[in-house]
């Protein structure tokens, strides 16, 4: 844009004056490049999943991010797949779920998250579940027993499993590697809690992305510290985890682990740090994001102490995803100046 | 007590009558298009269980030992006139929220959720107390499923839906998912 004529007459301040309508500050941040970096902050989390279950992790995260963009490459084009939000899908999905799992499952539930939890609701920015966690749900609903071996860390760099090109439908997955249980199942069903570091570094059984808490901190932190994401939600369910769990084991310690395991074993700090800030199928307002994670962690605590399953975090975030519309609506702020006293504060909710 | 709140939350949301037992569809469906409605529609079917559920405890205690065959018919028959009595008050009382409900007010009466309620309290054996919560829980569990439902509906309204999936079809998509995220409650509080 030329910067006027020369002299410094009022047609050279005229030119100055841009008129446009908002917005007027731009940012860099467009949702492909906080995809992009949502993915590449996930890159660690898959090394560490590989570190600890050999190249099985890869296969499976792989063939979990292709059963996603495959599907939103056929129904919604090449561009829908270059923002990079299928990518996300597909790998949080494939850190879900276990490493002997059979490869076609993984892609199933990827292509069913991001078929039935995005596409169908017209893609990005309009769906209202977390698609990875629909297509867990979905696998864990149909393939209760695969999704539930968990194969032992102590296997070497370059294993897969025999189970993990097991046949469509066919076969019986048969697992060929010595399976651990989860801490969340050896606490549960044998009362027995496993020493924190070893659910920091991440050197227990589970799934791909939920052993090795540490690096998934660091990762999600990076992205709070970029506001890519809402720190509000994974601080309140943490919070509220450690306040249930802590009340509770001060009452009881034999029969309620402390807050400190909760928080570090299971799928918890990869749910919070990285399904349940979701930008889609969280609430837009900080009070929102409060209620939002005090209801995760609630629920979580409720399934893992008292439920018939050992893990509640994924049913936890699903179900608060179906509250988000009521927690934006209840949350909403008062307009500026709306109000007849003005000083009533809105938005406590 | 401990028992009474466990049929409660049992029936509102372990086994919730829609998202579990998949019954009292037809309302389920019908009425969540608003959120507004779907509320008004949860407290028809609270009110309506309770009753039912009432009618049943002096049917299970005074008749229908005498004659068990009459079951189905007996509970049939109390309920629809039971729901009957309730639509001649609301006509009478709120037209408005009698238009709103349309057909779905008498629908209640046929509804399976009804039955399904009356059915459940006879072959758990529960007495007057527990069977009044049980009431009480599947009602405040369908209101909890319906409203859920309608306020994802009336957001998916807003959205960008591919032509094949407009409005019923997203909408079992929607039933579907929430059915799935009911499923982390399986067995709460059952050891």
């Amino acid at each position: 844009m030329s910067r006027g004529g020369g002299g410094p007459g009022p047609a050279g301040r005229e030119a100055d004056l841009r008129i446009a309508p908002s917005p007027h500050i731009r940012s860099p941040d467009s949702t492909p490049r906080i995809m992009w970096t949502v993915v590449a902050t996930l890159v660690p989390v898959v090394a560490a999943a590989v570190w600890f279950f050999g190249v099985a992790a890869l296969l499976v995260t792989g063939a979990a991010t292709f059963g996603a963009v495959a599907t939103e490459w056929a129904f919604d084009g090449r561009d829908a797949v270059s923002d990079g939000s299928g990518v996300i899908t597909g790998v949080l999905l494939g850190l879900t779920l276990p490493a002997g799992i059979p490869l076609w499952m993984a892609a199933l539930g990827g292509a069913f998250g991001m078929g039935f939890g995005k596409l169908i609701f017209g893609g990005l920015g309009q769906n209202v579940f977390n698609p990875a966690l629909l297509g867990r749900a979905f696998l864990q609903a149909s393939f209760p027993t695969a999704i539930t071996t968990w194969p032992a860390v102590e296997a070497g760099r370059a294993t897969f499993y025999q189970s993990n090109l097991a046949l469509p439908f066919l076969q019986a997955p048969e697992m060929d590697a010595a399976t651990a249980a989860t801490p969340l199942g050896l606490m549960k069903f044998e009362g027995e809690t496993t020493e924190l570091w070893r659910l920091l570094l991440g050197n227990t059984g589970g799934s791909l992305g939920e052993t090795a808490g540490l690096v998934i901190l660091i990762c999600g932190g990076y992205l709070a510290l970029r506001n890519y994401l809402d720190w509000r939600i994974p601080v309140s369910i943490f919070a509220t985890v450690a306040a249930l769990s802590g009340v509770l084991h001060l009452i009881d310690p034999a029969a309620y682990p402390g807050p400190l395991f909760m928080i570090f074993s299971g799928g918890l700090i990869l749910g919070a740090v990285y399904m349940a800030t979701d930008m889609v199928t969280s609430p837009v307002t900080a009070a929102g994001a409060w209620l939002f994670g005090i209801g995760i962690g609630v629920i979580t605590v409720l399934v893992r102490l008292w439920g018939g399953l050992p893990e509640g975090i994924m049913y936890a975030i699903l179900f608060m995803n179906a509250l988000v519309p009521f927690l934006d609506r209840v949350t909403l702020p008062a307009p500026f100046g709306a109000g007849a006293g003005g000083a009533a504060g809105g938005g406590s909710g | 007590m401990e028992n009474l709140a466990y049929v409660f939350f049992s029936a509102a949301l372990i086994n919730n009558f829609v998202l579990a037992y998949f019954v009292g569809l037809c309302p389920f469906f019908g009425v969540s298009n608003r959120v507004s409605t779907a509320i008004r529609m949860g407290g028809a079917v609270v009110f309506v269980m309770t009753l039912t559920s009432l009618a049943v405890s002096f049917l299970n205690a005074y008749v229908l030992p005498a004659a068990p065959y009459l079951r189905l018919i007996s509970y049939i028959v109390v309920i629809a006139s039971l729901v009957q009595i309730v639509e001649i008050t609301i006509k009478k009382v709120s037209p408005t929220l009698f238009r709103q409900l349309g057909v779905f007010l008498p629908l209640i009466t046929t509804n399976c959720a009804i039955l399904y309620l009356a059915l459940f309290q006879h072959a758990r054996g529960y007495d007057f107390l527990e069977g009044l919560f049980f009431a009480l829980g599947a009602g405040a569990g369908f209101t909890l499923a319906l409203f859920l439902m309608a306020s994802l509906r009336e957001r998916a309204e807003l959205a960008d839906v591919p032509s094949a999936a407009r409005s019923m079809g997203l909408a079992m998509i929607i039933a579907a998912s929430l059915s799935m995220a009911f499923m982390g409650f399986a067995g709460l509080f059952s050891s």
